[in-house]
């Protein structure tokens, strides 16, 4: 198993699945970070640079769809969803337009950057849209599924990224299910750690931290936010009584909020939600910034502790 | 264009007009002024310049329209019934709940529709993207859209402009609806958007500026337009708003208010001695 970013594995899916000629790639002016420019060098008369206006750039999208194109359209999380909301929001997603937005340099571990370049939302508002799933893959394997189901889906999909190099979860042979929760690890049903994207890993090493102290976590990466897997979230939520959630992202109105919604509704059940409380992120080096808000893995498994011991 | 021909079209337009009227008064809300001042230039682009029918709906070498501004859609309606696409009838229920005649165009809903529109600033940006659609796929249709100047306030339009010119979109064509007014009042005043031609000149477009109620000159800017290559076109055109109906006229408290039912039947009236005198002028012919 080794390492890469999920946006690396965006890159070259895209340009596995690109000999589809249907498939037009939009940029805004970020395509070697995106790495839309590896599609760029397989097809370089499908891929359009649209300069540094994201708005622009979406609404173009949703032209292009309408004309029969699957078109892909990326830029940095904080650009592509909250610069762009409007326009996803009237042009992409009211119609129905089939449109994918591949955002890349999600969450704090954006690192030096810094907040104003550290999205911690946009599982939040693109997940409120109508029309929307929302796809949060942790590992390469996971990426390129995703990016082969949003081809399969006749519709807007938002497919949220990252930038830093991260540990492969799964081999090339693990079977993804569209929709489906994978459960990536499963010590037992003292608890369940829900997790999505870069949190899947740091989640695995949480449960190992919880294993020495004598606490048999489940790890279950839900990376399909949208539709999320409420049979399997409801199902193991019986057998652990207390749920986490795990997300590189506010605790508000991401993965959190929507495990809690199923379970207010279905099975309730107490949850612990752990992401970013309610504060935006800074400047450093990812891993000094994971442990500033508490989400490396050692983190994960104080709070967990600390919330069972409570209970 | 003969004089027989500007005759049938100023006929088409006068019913189109009236249905802008029918179909706000009965939907008791919605956009007449705006409406109003485009319908010549929808006109001309219904009945004389796009090759769209509602038998061939799907087409792939049909000629796209995007209404940018997408609140004007009661004279984008006007003109699909009036082509066939959905009965005439159907336009009394506007804006109705069980009605597919949503306030703003939507591509889901309304046949003929290939954009659904209603936020400023995005209708352009979409026939960008159909516009590089076709230019892809190597069909030779053109791509037609009218912004308001109002609407011209939105960066997004700039940004659009920007994107063509770089693109080299000869196959679009845009229609700025210069009304010189806003919601809140005159454009000059409420967000100043002048001079739109200039600024369509410095982002790299071809432009040209008529009489948005010449059919004349609709007809030989669109002609212009075919003609140049590597740029889109700007047809930037001044208008009425309210054009046809005197009351309303160049008023922009009629941007977004419908008329009360004495108000639709002197504006329909006027519109039926209009339409009178066109056909007086028909026989003479």
């Amino acid at each position: 198993m080794g390492k890469s970013a999920t946006r690396d594995a965006y890159g070259k899916a895209l340009a596995e699945f690109g000999s589809d000629e249907r498939i037009v790639v939009l940029d805004a002016d970020l395509s070697k970070s995106t790495k839309t420019a590896v599609f760029k060098d397989a097809y370089p008369d499908r891929h359009f640079n649209m300069g540094i206006a994201e708005g622009n750039m979406m609404a173009v999208a949703a032209g292009l769809a309408s004309t029969g194109k699957t078109v892909f359209a990326s830029s940095f999380a904080v650009f592509a969803t909250s610069r762009a909301y409007e326009q996803i929001r009237n042009s992409i997603c009211y119609p129905n337009a089939n449109v994918k937005i591949c955002a890349t340099h999600s969450g704090i571990t954006v690192g030096e950057d810094g907040a104003s370049h550290q999205s911690i939302e946009d599982i939040s508002i693109m997940r409120t849209l109508p029309n929307m799933t929302v796809l949060c893959p942790s590992d390469a394997a996971e990426t390129r599924f995703c990016v082969k189901t949003a081809l399969e889906i006749n519709g807007p999909v938002y497919i949220r990224l990252g930038r830093i190099s991260v540990e492969d979860v799964y081999d090339e042979n693990q079977k993804f299910k569209a929709g489906k929760g994978v459960v990536a690890k499963d010590y037992g049903s003292d608890v369940a750690i829900f997790a999505t994207g870069y949190m899947v890993q740091q989640s695995l090493k949480a449960a190992e931290k919880l294993l020495e102290s004598g606490i048999k976590a489940k790890v279950i990466d839900i990376f399909s936010i949208k539709p999320i897997d409420r049979e399997l979230i409801v199902k193991t939520a019986a057998k652990t009584g207390f749920v986490v959630t795990c997300e590189e992202h506010s605790i508000i109105g991401g993965l959190g909020s929507a495990v809690c919604e199923v379970l207010s509704e279905k099975r309730p059940t107490k949850v612990l939600r752990i992401g970013m409380e309610d504060t935006f992120g800074k400047s450093g080096t990812p891993d000094a910034l994971l442990k500033l808000f508490g989400l490396d893995g050692e983190s994960i498994a104080e709070k967990i502790q600390k919330a069972m011991q409570k209970s | 264009m003969t004089e027989k021909e500007i005759l049938r079209l100023k006929k088409i337009a006068t019913h189109i007009r009236k249905n802008i009227i029918v179909s706000t008064s009965c939907a008791k809300s919605g956009h007449p002024g705006g409406s109003l001042s485009i319908a010549d230039i929808v006109t001309v682009l219904y009945f004389k310049e796009m090759n769209v029918s509602p038998r061939k709906r799907n087409n792939p070498d049909r000629d796209r329209f995007v209404l940018s501004k997408g609140h004007c859609a009661p004279a984008l309606y006007g003109a699909l019934a009036e082509k066939g696409f959905f009965p005439e009838e159907d336009l009394k229920t506007l804006r109705k709940v069980d009605s597919y005649l949503e306030g703003h165009p939507s591509a889901k809903t309304v046949p003929g529709v290939d954009i659904s529109t209603g936020s400023l600033g995005q209708g352009v940006s979409n026939a960008v993207g159909i516009a590089i659609g076709g230019k892809l796929d190597g069909r030779d249709y053109r791509v037609y859209t009218i912004l308001g100047d109002g609407e011209c306030e939105e960066g997004e339009v700039w940004e659009a402009a920007m994107c063509a010119a770089h693109y080299k979109l000869d196959n679009l064509c845009a229609f700025i609806d210069v009304n010189g007014l806003q919601i809140d009042g005159a454009t000059s005043e409420v967000m100043n958007p002048n001079p739109i031609g200039d600024k369509f000149k410095a982002f790299g477009w071809n432009v040209v500026e008529i009489d948005g109620h010449d059919y004349r000159a609709i007809e030989s800017a669109l002609r212009k337009a075919k003609k140049v290559k590597g740029k889109p076109t700007a047809i930037v055109a001044k208008t009425v708003k309210g054009k046809g109906v005197s009351f309303m006229e160049n008023k922009a408290s009629w941007h977004g208010v419908a008329p009360d039912a004495e108000q639709t039947k002197a504006a329909l009236e006027e519109l039926d001695r209009f339409e009178a005198e066109l056909d007086s002028a028909g026989r003479e012919a």
